[in-house]
């Protein structure tokens, strides 16, 4: 099904899971596109709940144009239109960051134009892309959440399902990685408080919040005091983007998920100087950019779907 | 006949030899030492990570990179801030008065360089 299952990123993601061949609390892995269809979640069992579904994208990267992908715009629109064509609508959408390239106001317009043809409720985290030069002014203007404190993070709920929305992309000095900082973690004790630890939980961030490779900055510093305040929780789903590659680990009760870009691929960790664009054949561009589908049914928790733009 | 192979070999390797010399020049031309103001940014690093320079020297910055880069100051881009830096963009700042200044990316937060003013 996915081309990637050939290449060089596949074998490393295939040793990734043979480490976690077992599903966490409340998480059911359907997961298409290069790793396991471990356990069936038939469209019949999904009818007889009253769950619903979600997508998420990432790393759009609008304004991008180089080599790696001179079209942008193009393939963000094919995974719109992948989303479109899901036999369940979502109901809502969530991108995990770097929506713009360069954190230009065009950028910023196209973006905004393009995802509101997916017609569905939008909730957005900044990626480092998005906060360039002005700490993010120009993108809570567009797509920062209504009331949200002064820092932008937020939370939501959704059919009994807790979403966190962190930032971990502002930082006012060298650090390895993304930082949530103080303000953000003391606004996170207080958001989970009044919640049961049978709530189901979901974050998002852009910078995964686990270290994955902290010499290409794939970690976020001091995510360890965000999941003290997570861990009495049954189900806590992590979803990020920032390494334009599935990267998948189960940790107790915890999952951890990095997200397909919608734009280009970039290295497996280590393989290479750098964690830059990575030039792929254009026939095979699409085999390394997808989408996530994720299907809540309160009986068996969460199953995500990874899948790419040409499958 | 074996004059004539022996002057083919003294050809061809008199043609080897002006090869040879045409390679190393040319390698000299690809590579000049870089000017003594000039930090490039290569695969996700400031190169030189350290450098020193007189009071008053313009420094300038090329990112060699796909990826953007910024040259932000340590202290929060107070002191200098670049804006987002594409392919082959530059930055340039002046240094005025003799100190160490510590310099990151803003986008990549673990990339740090830092500046020696004399």
């Amino acid at each position: 099904m996915d081309t990637q299952d050939h290449d060089k990123s596949g074998n490393s993601r295939r040793s990734i899971l043979k480490c976690m061949a077992w599903a966490g609390t409340g998480i059911v892995w359907s997961v298409a596109g290069g790793v396991p269809r471990s356990i069936g979640l038939g469209g019949d069992a999904l009818a007889a709940t009253t769950g619903f579904s979600f997508v998420q994208i990432s790393d759009t990267h609008i304004g991008f144009k180089a080599e790696a992908n001179p079209d942008p715009n193009a393939t963000l629109q094919a995974a719109l239109d992948k989303i479109a064509a899901l036999p369940k609508k979502p109901a809502l959408m969530i991108h995990t960051g770097d929506v713009t390239h360069l954190s230009k106001p065009e950028q910023f317009d196209t973006a905004s134009q393009l995802l509101k043809g997916a017609k569905l409720d939008t909730h957005f985290v900044p990626g480092e892309h998005d906060v360039i030069g002005d700490d993010g002014k120009m993108y809570f203007e567009r797509f920062g959440a209504k009331g949200a404190p002064a820092g932008g993070w937020y939370s939501f709920d959704q059919n009994g399902v807790h979403f966190v929305a962190l930032i971990n992309v502002i930082g006012f000095g060298p650090a390895t990685g993304g930082t949530l900082g103080k303000e953000q973690l003391e606004w996170l004790e207080k958001d989970l408080k009044g919640k049961t630890a049978s709530t189901p939980i979901v974050v998002m961030a852009h910078i995964p919040l686990w270290p994955i490779y902290a010499q290409w900055g794939w970690t976020t510093g001091d995510a360890e005091q965000a999941f003290g305040y997570l861990k009495r929780f049954g189900s806590v789903t992590v979803l990020n983007g920032h390494i334009h590659q599935v990267v998948q680990k189960v940790e107790g009760k915890v999952s951890f998920q990095t997200a397909r870009s919608t734009a280009f691929p970039i290295p497996v960790a280590g393989e290479g100087p750098g964690p830059g664009p990575m030039n792929v054949p254009a026939e095979k561009l699409k085999s390394v950019l997808g989408i996530r589908d994720i299907i809540y049914a309160p009986t068996t928790g969460l199953a995500i779907t990874d899948s790419t733009l040409s499958s | 006949m074996r004059y004539l192979i022996s002057r083919r070999e003294l050809r061809l390797a008199a043609a080897g030899g002006a090869l040879l010399l045409f390679a190393a020049a040319a390698s000299a031309q690809q590579t000049p030492a870089a000017p003594a103001n000039q930090v490039t940014i290569d695969n996700f690093a400031f190169v030189p990570s350290t450098l020193t320079v007189p009071a008053g020297t313009q420094v300038v910055w090329i990112n060699h990179d796909e990826e953007p880069h910024t040259v932000t100051s340590a202290d929060g881009g107070v002191t200098f801030k670049s804006p987002a830096l594409d392919t082959d963009d530059k930055f340039t700042f002046v240094f005025a008065k003799s100190g160490t200044y510590k310099y990151f990316c803003s986008i990549h937060r673990h990339m740090v360089g830092t500046i020696i003013v004399k």
